[in-house]
């Protein structure tokens, strides 16, 4: 067996697949900004904080809401049902944020929607900081999908295979809807051109307010999926932002399939690096945007507006 | 009736606030460190707003140019004992040229990308910072001397330092002035208000631009390396990109395309970050809120606000 | 004419008056003790609000006066970060008279308090912050170092757990001076135990997901996993390993930095079984027992971690020897808490001339979720370090204090 570079391809072979898994991870995070930006034009600084309000919803879900409501026996929300009802929740929040505050600013430069939900982000981390301190809680991995695959030598824990699945669904799922289907031509048109389409009889502004609370549950659905992996701190969105922002330019603000191609293949980069050059692996995705940005500007897959 | 234009561009208003900060370290009300560090974040957020203010351009990745500085500057002073004014020179030279590298690089893009580049770029600095030996990574350069002014005046003591960052601080704000004030100061207006139509008059846009940001990353170092002196140390703080998102926030409060804007917004921010770190994560609430407040409501900032409606210019 | 008046006036105090005025009106007639410390980042759970309840604990259990004179307890907001150290530190010392820093935690904070701490003649302790070279190279005269440091966490948990079999090591290490530092003195005990090191992989600071790491970890085969980082990232390699089934399997991961706060966030079912090595634990003996449910009191429940006994002993130690020495005078102070025996129930030892105070660390096991009886009770003492066994020889000082 030979080595290269001092690793074996089997070795090797394990750290791609990690590196798969972790970009399914990134393409299902992207995706909801990648859809708020390419349809909206918005650019959804709260992003991060949605993702971990969806995963803080999923651990109160288990071990805080039997409290508040007095119920004794501990009345928890499974995972799955969270799978469900976070998303709604913070869907449901977000159109609320869209209505009253980001509605105004549409008008203006992109600059003004970008730091409206910055702000908004700052006032959603400090609240939990405040109720929940910066260390966090553990969520443990449902009981169904304990346990892992033996691969020639790597553990594949079924919860990551899980992950994967549902992460690649969901995002083909969205690429369909949007490019395929008459409602998302709709969607399409509402952002290239909403008066004509406004004179057709469509809400466009009720289609817009809907869209953006999509997004705004995509990033809660990850932020559910990442609970049982990445332990649940009010930064955790924090953490994660210029990474997701990074995938979204890189693959083209306005296109869904660029965001998803560019998480996964961001993925394998990133894991590649960790077994090369390790201590570099948080910086290469910014190398491989700015190499991306001065030869293609508007992305990988982008249209220059 | 023409009134005699005052030397270096001053004018009553700047007469006026000078003299009042000339007079802080004589009183114990308001704290000389605290504005010290004022005057230090004050001169960032001019160089930012000189950028997005008037040439109309959003840099994400300004503390890359304000941490280099302070780290080169706190470097030549503890390990060669170059004088203070000697470091602040170096450390300026320093972030001019990185901002002329990454200006080449950025001015390339537009908006939002041009944005992002400067981002990603900061970063690359900030992983420079935490790997390069002379930055000793988390523990930062420590114990960094202040040093004795052109090798004469001995900085050590509060009261000359203040007096040091007061002219330094004043230095800034005159040139800045002076340079938006200036012919290509009003080139530089254009571009943020019409970029097409500067093309078509026949500016070089790119080179404006270029121009304009290395100006910037140079204000902004000058900014760091007096930082260097201030608390006497340079850390990975410096050059993370909450600082970069900081300093835009103190512009935008203070108010974009106004001169005095930038230097409140500084104030500002640099007193509340103070009086709220007692609070824990009220800080953060609180920067967040006024964020949304300014966005919605006071897009002009503090200071434009006010310059708009007494209808004069700050 | 007016309005430009009033512009300029409004304008000028916008600039000029919001400095936070705190009453400048101290005397010299008060002993005034700031606990400079993480309020509400990543480390306000090792020391944080816990330590200005401790320090002020010690205040009220000395009696709130010392030579007549009154005791002030003020507090400050680091979050970690070095230039709020430093400035925080030197707004204490200048405005509000402060006579001991105590806390400090997060070495970079630490070192920069330190140093305006010596620029002023005025003592600071630290508790928190972990770095030999605190009382090593960048030791100060008026600085002590009081709870534990790298080279006990290296020698505490290395050796104890080479000695007990497990001699193949493989480190992931945080990719810093603290890390770096925490990495080469383990190897260095492991070698001189009779261990060998198979690798190491050095990750960012702040890294979210470590399971490549860990993977690389499994694929050498080491029987201990060693963990040669902090906080966060010490939290997310021990979830992601249990994730990845080495918890359990052949391999063991053993943190050399970690806290019961951390065990805690953590959970037991995670972190059953894994050892790490503190300068104090609340359930070794009956006097940390009474400590610790007068503190648990005082704080909402929660039972004190070491770095938070430890400003609670010094403090008590610090107003003592104003007492024995009729002055708070730095110099005068320092000489007598490096000339006495120090044994005040919860910690025993004594203060060497480099600042570090050398006592007992202990080795904790944590315990299985079955066995824990209440959310403080998750680790049991296996074994105690002699004092002299944790802490750096003088002979191998590099302090400019210690005299050859």
């Amino acid at each position: 067996m030979f080595e290269l570079l001092g690793i074996t391809p089997q070795s090797l072979v394990a750290q791609l697949l990690i590196g798969l898994i972790n970009g399914s991870f990134y393409a299902l995070l992207s995706l909801g900004l990648a859809v708020i930006f390419g349809l909206l034009n918005v650019i959804n600084f709260t992003h991060g904080a949605q993702y971990m309000l969806g995963a803080m919803l999923t651990w109160i879900g288990l071990n805080e809401l039997g409290n508040w409501l007095g119920i004794e026996d501990g009345f928890q929300i499974s995972y799955f049902v969270m799978l469900l009802i976070a998303p709604l929740l913070v869907g449901a929040f977000s159109i609320v944020l869209e209505k009253t505050m980001l509605k105004r600013l549409y008008h203006l430069d992109h600059l003004y929607g970008l730091l409206l939900t910055f702000g908004c982000a700052l006032v959603i981390e400090g609240l939990f900081r405040h109720w929940y301190g910066v260390l966090g809680e553990s969520y443990p991995v449902p009981e169904m999908l304990e346990g892992g695959l033996r691969v020639s030598g790597l553990y594949l824990p079924y919860y990551r295979l899980w992950v994967v699945a549902l992460a690649l669904i969901v995002c083909f799922g969205t690429w369909y809807f949007i490019e395929r289907t008459k409602l998302g031509s709709m969607l399409r048109a509402g952002t290239e051109n909403p008066k004509l389409l406004q004179a057709f009889g469509v809400n466009v502004p009720l289609m817009i307010t809907l869209t953006y609370g999509a997004g705004c549950a995509l990033a809660a659905f990850a932020g559910v999926l990442a609970a049982p992996i990445y332990q649940v701190t009010a930064v955790m969105g924090s953490n994660l932002i210029i990474v997701v922002f990074a995938v979204v330019v890189i693959g083209g603000m306005g296109s869904i399939a660029g965001s998803i191609v560019t998480g996964l293949a961001l993925g394998v980069i990133e894991g590649l690096t960790k077994v090369f050059y390790p201590e570099a692996s948080s910086v290469s995705i910014f190398v491989i945007m700015i190499l991306v940005l001065l030869f293609k500007p508007a992305g990988l897959f982008g249209k220059v507006r | 009736m023409q009134t005699k234009p005052m030397p270096f561009g001053l004018d009553k208003t700047t007469i006026v606030i000078l003299a009042l900060l000339a007079l802080v370290p004589l009183q114990s009300f308001v704290y000389d460190l605290f504005m010290m560090k004022v005057f230090c974040f004050a001169i960032f957020a001019m160089s930012l707003n000189l950028l997005l203010g008037y040439t109309g351009l959003l840099s994400f990745g300004h503390a890359a140019f304000f941490g280099s500085a302070a780290y080169v500057t706190s470097h030549v002073v503890k390990e060669w004992g170059l004088t203070p004014e000697l470091g602040l020179l170096v450390g300026v030279s320093v972030s001019a040229g990185l901002g002329y590298v990454f200006g080449s690089l950025a001015i390339r893009r537009q908006g939002i990308y041009f944005a992002m580049i400067t981002l990603a770029l900061a970063q690359v600095i900030y992983f420079l910072a935490t790997q390069l030996p002379f930055t000793n990574g988390e523990d930062g350069i420590q114990g960094v001397p202040r040093g004795a002014l052109f090798g004469v005046i001995d900085l050590t003591d509060s009261t000359p330092m203040y007096y040091f960052s007061l002219a330094v601080f004043a230095l800034a704000f005159l040139l800045i002035r002076r340079i938006v004030n200036s012919p290509f100061g009003q080139v530089l207006k254009s571009i943020r208000e019409n970029e097409p139509r500067a093309i078509s008059l026949g500016f070089d846009v790119d080179r404006y631009k270029l121009v304009a940001f290395v100006l910037s990353a140079g204000f902004a170092g000058l900014a760091g390396g007096l930082k260097a002196y201030v608390l006497q140390l340079a850390s990975l703080s410096d050059v993370h990109w909450h600082t970069s998102g900081e300093v835009v926030l103190m512009t935008i409060l203070g108010g974009i395309g106004t001169l005095w804007g930038p230097v409140a917004g500084a104030a500002i921010v640099v007193n509340l970050n103070n009086y709220l770190a007692n609070l824990g994560g009220w800080s953060t609430i609180t920067m967040g809120v006024i964020f949304v407040v300014c966005v919605l409501a006071f897009r002009r900032g503090i200071v434009g606000e006010i310059a708009h409606r007494l209808k004069i210019k700050l | 004419m007016k309005k430009t008046m009033i512009a300029k006036l409004v304008a000028a105090s916008l600039v000029a008056g919001l400095g936070t005025a705190q009453a400048a009106g101290v005397s010299d007639n008060e002993v005034r003790i700031g606990v400079l410390t993480d309020l509400s980042g990543i480390y306000s759970a090792i020391e944080g609000p816990g330590a200005v309840v401790a320090a002020k604990m010690a205040v009220k259990d000395f009696g709130g006066k010392v030579l007549g004179k009154k005791i002030v307890v003020t507090s400050a907001d680091t979050q970690s970060k070095a230039d709020l150290a430093g400035s925080k530190a030197r707004e204490m010392f200048e405005k509000d008279k402060v006579d001991l820093i105590t806390g400090n935690v997060s070495t970079a904070s630490a070192l920069a308090a330190m140093e305006v701490a010596d620029q002023k003649g005025k003592i600071s302790i630290v508790t928190g912050a972990a770095s030999l070279p605190i009382t090593n190279e960048k030791c100060h005269a008026t600085n002590i170092h009081y709870v534990y440091d790298t080279y006990a966490l290296s020698r505490g948990t290395g050796k104890a757990v080479v000695d007990s079999g497990k001699k193949t090591w493989f480190f992931v290490t945080a990719d810093y001076a603290f890390g770096h530092t925490l990495e080469r003195d383990t190897t260095e005990v492991i070698n001189a135990s009779g261990g060998k090191v198979l690798g190491s992989v050095k990750h960012p600071i702040s890294t979210q997901d470590f399971s490549s790491f860990m993977a690389q970890a499994q694929a050498s085969g080491a029987q201990v996993i060693g963990l040669a980082n902090a906080g966060g990232d010490t939290i997310g390699s021990v979830k992601q390993a249990a994730e990845l089934g080495i918890m359990g399997s052949k391999q063991t991961v053993v943190p050399l930095l970690m806290f019961i706060s951390d065990v805690q966030a953590l959970g037991l079912k995670a972190t059953a079984g894994m050892n790490f090595t503190v300068g104090w634990y609340w359930d070794f003996n009956d006097n940390n027992r009474k400590f610790a449910q007068r503190f648990m009191k005082e704080f909402g429940g929660k039972a004190p971690t070491s770095v938070q006994a430890g400003v609670y002993s010094s403090t008590m130690q610090y107003l003592k020897a104003i007492e024995a020495t009729k002055t708070d005078d730095a110099a005068a102070v320092m000489k007598h808490l490096k000339s006495i025996n120090i044994d005040d129930g919860l910690f025993k030892g004594k203060i060497r001339e480099d600042g570090k105070f050398e006592h007992d660390m202990y080795l904790l096991q944590v315990k299985a979720p079955n066995e824990s009886k209440n959310k403080n009770d998750v680790a049991k003492v296996v074994k105690v370090i002699a004092a002299k066994d944790a802490t750096l020889p003088l002979s191998e000082s590099k302090c400019k204090l210690v005299k050859k």
